[in-house]
């Protein structure tokens, strides 16, 4: 008969090998399901691989992707951290993308030093604040924090349909719903004549200082501690309601930063489809990566080049959708593979009953 | 005229809120079997857009409904698999399956945006019932998957309290390792309510697909599974009280759509947001009341089990 083992320990060249198994037989799958659909897999994942990272202008973009999946990324690995399943990045970049543009039509006339700073911090602290109504009946009453983020989605993306239909609505837009355009200087600059935008700047510094807190202080420490074993949390007086509430203010601020990058360096206003969902593809980066923030920059780097992989072969007939179901795939193989590292099948004959 | 509106709202809110009531039934059995399923999203998804490629290629709504169960199925056996087999956090498997299943459907859905169904199911007036003051045309006047949820409801509950299968059902649910010792397959009993659980997901989604709509939207859902799963919490996991909930948010979607008819100063916006604020105040008000009460889930939802 089979039976399934807990290992002792894990062995490293699995742990490094492992995330790249997944990978490819995420591909794999994906193959197989391309060529059901009647498409030459070689020829889609060779489009993909040299739209994504083929030339300097597929890098850029790659690059312009990557930046809202890090920052949101990031915030849903603090959460996910403490075992908080913060799945409101979406809403929360929503969030932040408004409270800029609010911050950018308000003071046409501002300085960019003085308007950018001002913009990121409307952008951030409505993040937080978009998370914390979904973090205070949490912290309070226990109400599970995965369906109210989700619901704060949705009313946070039709809120942003709501204005750019309404008070917002440019007049000069011939009647489509958009924001009028940002004032220069309350556009972020971009580096050389690409896309790619001080955005990465804030996501390495995230990156940076994440690292160091989760690592290096007791915050950090204790978020892990409530993660891994909540009781024990409890009895070594640690708040984790207090927990909760920073857990998810720094969740929402980063979502709300990648929602401002979007509307200042990219859009120039508030508009439809300002995120492909970023804040849901960020939750299975922020998995694959183990919620480590380095990890997060590699792992949305990649992230970023399939979505723009995927543009990239829509042009022969695939179906932009097929990323996201092979970001899915990724993580289910993923999870099997972690399986493999921590338990072992072993095949044994029947049990001798002792005598 | 007042008493028409009333009607017509009532049986509207029955329609809009029979997709969730699958979809949460299926979710009531799978969970008191003692496991999470957070995928109902995407198995509605899945189960919306193979309905739709099944009944336009073969003009039945029949063999729709039937390729819904077994896509609906189909994703929840990859979660039963992760889960139980191989051990993974519920969490995180069943976010998985929603996105993947989000992804799946657009895949699939692709060239059915804008395709009509050849054949629409009409509704069945049911002889005798559907002539009753108010009751007959509110509830009688319905099409055939909605006179299925009525039946559905009694069965799973009788099913769940006075069968010995479903005592095993729950015995698995509160305390895996009793059920083991009393000789209960706690894997197979599992395995088999999370993919009955898919199989009505999947159900919910051809409703929305081939009776509600009928067409293909890419995420026409717009969040129905994951109100499915408010609900299982307001309906305190019970069958009964899941009709009445799925009523009441098919009765918010329902009346906001009406407003909107009506010609209200509201902006459509707000009014489309009204489901998604109904379900978080729900759900705040219900944490509260059923912390006071002293009710919650099954004693072992989300935990994976180890056979020592």
């Amino acid at each position: 008969m089979l039976i399934i083992e807990r290992r002792v320990s894990r062995s490293t060249a699995f742990r490094i090998l492992s995330p790249v198994m997944a990978v490819l037989a995420a591909l794999v799958f994906g193959a197989l399901f391309l060529k059901l659909s009647g498409f030459e897999p070689l020829a889609v994942y060779g489009g993909m691989w040299r739209g994504a990272f083929g030339d300097a202008y597929g890098l850029s973009e790659t690059l312009v992707k990557a930046i809202p999946l890090a920052l949101c990324a990031m915030g849903i690995a603090v959460a996910f951290r403490m075992s908080l399943w913060n799945i409101g990045a979406e809403g929360q970049l929503y969030a932040g993308a408004m409270a800029a543009t609010g911050v950018a039509l308000s003071f046409p006339d501002a300085p960019a030093p003085a308007l950018l700073p001002a913009m990121v911090a409307a952008g951030m602290t409505a993040g937080a604040l978009w998370a914390l109504i979904a973090a205070i009946p949490r912290a309070w009453l226990g109400a599970n924090e995965i369906l109210t983020t989700l619901m704060l989605n949705y009313i946070a993306i039709f809120w942003s349909e709501y204005l750019i239909h309404g008070p917002w609505k440019d007049p000069a837009s011939f009647n489509f719903p958009l924001s009028p355009a940002f004032a220069e200087a309350a556009r972020l600059p971009a580096f050389g004549d690409t896309r790619v935008h001080a955005g990465l700047i804030f996501a390495l510094a995230a990156a940076a200082v994440l690292t160091i807190l989760l690592r290096k202080t007791k915050w950090g420490y204790e978020l892990r501690l409530i993660g891994s074993s909540p009781a024990v949390a409890n009895y070594a007086g640690i708040s984790i309601r207090r927990h909760i509430l920073i857990a998810m203010a720094i969740s929402g601020a980063l979502a709300g930063l990648a929602g401002m990058a979007e509307v200042s360096a990219i859009t120039g206003r508030l508009q439809y489809g300002l995120s492909p969902g970023y804040g849901y593809s960020a939750i299975i980066v922020a998995w694959l990566a183990k919620l480590n923030p380095a990890g997060i920059l590699v792992m949305s780097t990649l992230f970023g080049g399939l979505l723009v992989g995927g543009y990239a072969v829509q042009f022969i007939g695939v179906p932009a959708a097929a990323v996201n179901m092979l970001q899915g795939a990724m993580l289910f193989f993923w999870l099997a593979a972690e399986f493999f590292g921590s338990y072992r099948v072993i095949h044994r004959g029947r049990l001798q009953e002792v005598r | 005229m007042e008493m028409d509106a009333l009607i017509a709202l009532t049986a509207a809110a029955v329609s809009a809120g029979t997709p969730l009531l699958y979809a949460a039934l299926g979710e009531i059995l799978c969970e008191r079997s003692g496991v999470l399923n957070l995928g109902i999203e995407g198995m509605m998804l899945a189960g919306a857009v193979c309905g739709f490629l099944a009944a336009v290629a073969t003009e039945s709504p029949a063999a729709g409904i039937a390729a819904a169960m077994l896509a609906g199925g189909a994703l929840a056996a990859i979660h039963a698999f992760m889960t139980i087999t191989l051990r993974v956090n519920q969490i995180i498997s069943g976010l998985a399956l929603a996105l993947f299943g989000a992804g799946l459907s657009s895949y699939l859905g692709k060239h059915l945006i804008g395709v009509p169904l050849p054949v629409s199911p009409a509704s069945v007036m049911l002889p005798g019932l559907s002539e009753i003051h108010f009751i007959g045309p509110a509830f009688f006047r319905q099409d055939l998957l909605v006179y299925g949820s009525y039946i559905l409801v009694p069965l799973a509950w009788y099913w769940i309290h006075r069968t010995r299968p479903g005592l095993h059902l729950r015995a698995v649910g509160e305390n895996p390792d009793t059920a083991d010792a009393m000789g209960v397959n706690v894997y197979r009993i599992r395995y088999a309510y999370i993919l009955i659980g898919g199989m009505l997901a999947g159900l919910g989604g051809a409703y929305l697909s081939l009776f509600y709509a009928p067409c293909w939207i890419e995420n026409m859902t717009a969040g129905r599974g994951w109100i499915a799963l408010a609900l299982v919490i307001f309906a305190v996991w019970s069958p009964l009280r899941a009709l009445a909930g799925a009523w009441l948010f098919g009765g918010i979607e329902a009346l906001g759509f009406r407003i909107q008819i009506l010609g209200a100063t509201v902006s459509p916006f707000f009014l489309k947001m009204l489901p998604y604020l109904f379900t978080i105040v729900v759900l705040i008000l219900f944490t509260v009341y059923s912390r006071r009460k002293r009710i919650g889930a099954p004693a072992a939802l989300g935990m994976p089990y180890e056979r020592e």
